[in-house]
């Protein structure tokens, strides 16, 4: 199962919250050593949280199993304030493009976990009619995207072993949903199942 | 009216706005595209960081004004759906399902709300907020083709208008005047000079994604309908040379 849910409305859901926040820390503080900010209740948490960005998050057995974070380029995000410098230093911004950003995998998550959240992505692409996403990954992360047949374009990379970041590009028109759909176990229709449980309200008699 | 046509208008629609400096202006540019799509209504609004608000409109004075005397928006499922948001909302996905909902959609209705719309939230830089709104009558087939075909120029054409008003309050052309980066006159100067993309990529020794890219990046901060329009108006302004 997977949600898409705004930060505003993750208290809705505070297992996801904690567990997506404590598996951040893991990930990126404990095991890739990043330089970033793990708090007082363990959470990894950035001023890009703060913004109300929009999240991806994989539910299993209750509890986060993956996610990644979304924010438009047309406000502040990490791409510009921060790695300009790996992508040809051009400030990117345009409503057809959105940055994504700490893409997580709970260290016991199922292994369709991954496959499962680019569907998601995909599908959140073609919802908001996006063209592309601007993307800042561990570097070594480029061979699971790889494997799973949606691999970004490298804009630039920096630092070395697990310090290396790199800022990459994917192309909406591009996603190989089918592909995606068969390794994360689903059937290609159930991404469209997610964002509609997640944003769409019951039927009111609007048009009538 | 065909989308082909609605199509090649829009870059004359963009140079009109680019020409607008004061908030009539925009007003009027707003009525004259409710025109030019044929579309029941069309409403921007926007609160600034200061929480300062301003719109450009076509709805009823009299609706607008009865809207802020109830202090509506604390019940507009499209306000609710959509403040601090960022993606496009379908008026069918909000939930309209509460009593104040309902009674405020009766009431809209009475005062010539059509019954269908898109809302298209807007962050802006530093915090700022605004919601675009395309509003229709008609039924769900003929919404859907409509959506279908137009919702990418609407997320440009409200970006663009938000643009505008962020540049009108300041008093500068800080906006319009957005730098481009080497990279991107580059990638714009390769396509003016009549290169394909590949080839242009091929000699900046970048993918063709990365071209596409920038080439998006510069078009929405020159304000253009497309990629030749955007190579278009970087010669006229002698951003770059061919």
């Amino acid at each position: 199962m997977i949600h898409f849910i705004y930060a505003d409305a993750l208290s809705d859901h505070p297992v996801l919250q904690r567990t997506m926040f404590t598996d951040r820390a893991r990930q990126f503080s404990e095991r890739l050593k990043w330089s970033v900010r793990v708090d007082d209740d363990g959470f990894e948490r950035d001023e890009y949280d703060d913004m109300n960005p929009l999240y991806v998050i994989a539910e299993a057995n209750g509890r986060h199993s993956g996610s990644m974070r979304f924010l438009p380029t047309t406000g502040p995000i990490m791409v510009n304030d921060h790695f300009s410098h790996l992508a040809g230093d051009v400030r990117i911004s345009s409503p057809l493009i959105w940055e994504c950003t700490r893409f997580c995998v709970a260290p016991d998550a199922p292994r369709t976990t991954s496959a499962a959240l680019m569907l998601a992505a995909a599908e959140l692409g073609r919802r908001a009619y996006l063209s592309h996403s601007v993307a800042v990954f561990d570097a070594r992360m480029v061979r699971v995207y790889r494997r799973m047949g949606w691999a970004p374009d490298i804009l630039g990379s920096d630092g070395t072993g697990r310090d290396r970041i790199s800022v990459g590009l994917w192309a909406f028109d591009e996603a190989p949903v089918a592909a995606l759909a068969a390794q994360a176990g689903v059937e290609p229709a159930r991404a469209s199942d997610w964002y509609r449980t997640s944003f769409q309200k019951p039927k009111a008699a609007l048009a009538g | 009216m065909g989308y082909q046509e609605v199509q090649t208008k829009l870059p004359s629609v963009l140079e009109s706005l680019q020409q607008v400096k004061t908030f009539d202006g925009l007003q009027r540019l707003v009525e004259d595209l409710r025109e030019l799509y044929g579309v029941e209504h069309l409403i921007y609004h926007s609160v600034n960081s200061a929480g300062t608000p301003y719109a450009a409109l076509t709805y009823d004075l009299d609706w607008v004004d009865h809207y802020l005397e109830e202090d509506f928006g604390r019940i507009d499922p499209v306000v609710l759906g959509c403040y601090q948001r960022f993606q496009p909302v379908d008026w069918k996905d909000l939930d309209w399902t509460g009593k104040s909902a309902r009674n405020f959609m009766l009431e809209a209705r009475d005062a010539g709300v059509g019954n269908q719309g898109f809302s298209i939230p807007i962050r802006g830089p530093s915090g700022q907020f605004a919601l675009f709104t395309v509003n229709h009558r008609c039924d769900d087939v003929e919404w859907a083709k409509f959506t279908t075909h137009n919702v990418r120029d609407f997320l440009l054409i409200s970006h663009y208008i938000n643009q505008k008003a962020l540049e009108i309050e300041r008093g500068t052309d800080m906006v319009e005047d957005q730098v481009l980066s080497p990279r991107e006159l580059d990638a714009l100067t390769m396509l003016g000079m009549g290169k394909s993309r590949a080839n242009a990529a091929d000699s900046l020794q970048i993918s063709e994604h990365t071209l596409r890219v920038y080439i998006e990046s510069a078009r929405f901060k020159l304000g253009a309908a497309n990629t030749t329009h955007a190579v278009a108006l970087a010669l006229t302004r002698g951003k770059i040379i061919v």
